[in-house]
């Protein structure tokens, strides 16, 4: 189910604007990566044109190469839509369907692309990912209870849910933390420790702490200066990354120096 | 104007919670007990020079209501709660006065109405009723109005919601701009050019003579578009970038996602939108005076064929005649015009309440 991304030098453009210069990394299967960088060094904006979801800015554009196992996402046959449902996207603001109810939230992915498949499917399809977000047993008796009535934290699990139910390969985060209080953000990290062992997890994060709770590697984004496009430093096991970084960039950041 | 009816609170009446933080503090009773002392001095000043009158006895209970609170304020309270009572007593004087011709309309259209709004007046058409004979109703103008109402209603709102959605949704550059400002330009068409545009159309396809409903319709769906499409325009943007985000990130095509995701989460937004314009277009009375015609008597469901009558154009033709009975049949047709609009505003309220994404 998990796919390896492989990034071979990848360039993201607004209109004229170079925002993300010349990435190459691969993600392993199976393992949590982290994006880890000051605001506007371009880790979110990378972190979109993995699902091609940067496409929805008008004038974002990206060249060079996004492999998932052996399939170029860029290719030229390639509908952004199948790569959305094959990589699956969490939000830094949770964002269930105010109009749909908790059930309907997790199937959405079907029921919006008009899949139909019969009630007891459906049903254990909703538990299981609930479940697998650890959200099941504080929802079960009010399914059909709008999502937009859950707390934050159930929220964005509720999100979680709602993007692994449609069986992706790859599940990507931006920020899936940083709205929430620190007894959720544990809950949610759970939930990404066990979703490695299926999926290929990305998550772009402020907080050098998560990335260091959760991930097996790290990547550091950083750019020279305003203005100017932002590009990949580093990238190792996080580890190393925390300990032993072997730019200085690297290690100004990750120890709170700058400049 | 004096100052007896009032009560100036003695500055630090509270002296043991004085602190540098506070200041004075008028009653909080003291503005309704000085409106309501204002009121009956004014009153009883005015009364004693035997020149009572409604408008000059609630303009004189302003002004003297706003001097003696702000005076009051500067001494007790300080300079900046004194500019907010100044502002406050402004404010509700604009809205006063705001209200003062809307209740007056409703006051005036229900008490002359009312004359000969009956069951009967309802029920009945001005088939075989002489102007002038204490009979007839205005069934079939409130059929005509329903009728011509309800078919540009289903022609502007595909294509006004339609159109919102491109703009919000796909338009890019020039299109867009373009799009926008014949949009605009469309919001500025007068209404009786409205009924011209579609009486030399009719005369162009079907030859002189030969308007009808459908026609009235139409002129009534030019004037309805603009509306549709501003509106929906406005409740498309409202729903949140990240809805569409979340709904692509499923995989879900961009079509869909509007069908399913976007338009659900607008519904609220878009009926109240659609009843506004339609509220609009219902009292429009030149364009169906040309195109529908002012003179049916009998009921007419059949929108392609004959004239036309329609409440609007019905209290016009009764107000030119001029008689008695005339004046109170466009009276009673104007009060049941009121109540259709005010029926449609509820029904839009009741609507969007069921459409409105819930939170519990």
């Amino acid at each position: 189910m998990a796919k390896r991304i492989d990034v071979s030098g990848l360039h993201v453009y607004y209109g004229d604007f170079l925002a993300v210069e010349d990435v190459s990394m691969t993600i392993e299967p199976r393992s949590v990566t982290a994006f880890i960088g000051s605001s506007g060094c371009g880790k979110s904006t990378f972190l979109r044109t993995l699902n091609r979801m940067h496409e929805v800015t008008p004038g974002a554009r990206a060249e060079g190469k996004v492999l998932l196992d052996d399939l170029d996402i860029y290719g030229a046959e390639v509908d952004p839509v199948l790569v959305r449902s094959e990589i699956g996207m969490v939000f830094q603001k949770a964002n269930p369907f105010p109009t749909m109810s908790i059930y309907d939230n997790v199937i959405a992915g079907a029921r919006l692309n008009n899949k139909r498949m019969p009630k007891s499917e459906a049903d254990d399809l909703v538990e299981e990912s609930l479940r697998g977000a650890n959200l099941w047993e504080e929802v079960k008796d009010r399914l059909d209870k709008p999502g937009s009535g859950l707390s934050g934290g159930q929220q964005q699990r509720l999100c979680i849910a709602r993007a692994t139910a449609v069986k992706p390969s790859v599940l990507l985060m931006d920020e899936p933390c940083s709205a929430l209080d620190p007894i959720s953000t544990l809950a949610i990290e759970d939930l990404i420790h066990k979703l490695k062992e299926d999926y290929t997890i990305v998550i772009v994060t402020h907080n050098m702490q998560q990335a260091a709770r959760v991930s097996d590697r790290t990547a550091f984004f950083n750019l020279s200066a305003p203005g100017k496009p932002g590009k990949l430093i580093e990238m190792g096991e996080t580890n190393q990354i925390f300990t032993r970084p072997e730019k200085k960039e690297t290690e100004n950041y990750i120890t709170g120096r700058f400049g | 104007m004096s100052m007896t009816t009032t009560q100036p609170p003695a500055p630090g009446s509270e002296a043991g919670s004085r602190t540098e933080l506070s200041t004075g503090a008028l009653p909080r009773r003291f503005p309704l007990l000085l409106l309501a002392g204002s009121a009956l001095v004014v009153a009883g000043v005015l009364a004693a020079f035997s020149s009572f009158g409604p408008v000059a006895w609630a303009l004189l209970t302003a002004v003297a209501y706003t001097v003696i609170i702000v005076t009051a304020s500067v001494r007790v309270e300080g300079g900046r709660k004194a500019k907010d009572r100044l502002v406050t007593a402004i404010v509700y004087g604009c809205f006063l006065l705001a209200m003062a011709p809307l209740v007056s309309l409703l006051y005036t259209v229900a008490d002359k109405g009312l004359d000969r709004f009956s069951p009967y007046f309802l029920t009945v058409s001005m088939n075989g009723v002489l102007p002038s004979m204490d009979a007839g109703g205005v069934y079939h103008a409130i059929v005509g109005t329903l009728a011509i109402t309800g078919m540009a209603t289903l022609m502007a709102v595909p294509i006004g919601v339609l159109t919102a959605v491109y703009l919000v949704e796909y338009a890019q550059g020039r299109l867009k701009k373009v799009i926008t400002f014949f949009v605009d330009v469309m919001t500025g068409i007068p209404s009786i050019v409205a009924g011209l545009f579609v009486v030399a159309l009719w005369m162009m396809l079907f030859g002189p003579g030969k308007t009808n409903g459908a026609a009235g319709a139409i002129s009534l769906a030019v004037l309805m578009i603009p509306v549709v499409v501003r509106s929906s325009e406005e409740m498309l943007r409202l729903v949140p970038q990240d809805l569409r985000e979340a709904s692509y990130a499923l995989g879900v095509p961009k079509w869909r996602t509007i069908v399913k995701v976007v338009l659900p989460t607008s519904a609220a937004g878009l009926t109240t939108g659609i009843m506004l314009a339609i509220a609009r277009v219902i009292g429009e009375t030149a364009p169906l005076v040309l195109t529908a015609g002012s003179s049916a008597v009998s009921i007419n469901w059949n929108l392609f064929d004959g004239q036309m009558m329609n409440l609007p154009v019905f209290i016009f033709s009764q107000f030119r005649m001029g008689g008695a009975v005339n004046y109170e049949r466009a009276w009673a047709a104007a009060l049941t015009l009121v109540l259709v609009v005010m029926l449609l505003f509820f029904l839009a309220r009741v609507i969007g309440r069921l459409f409105a994404p819930k939170t519990r």
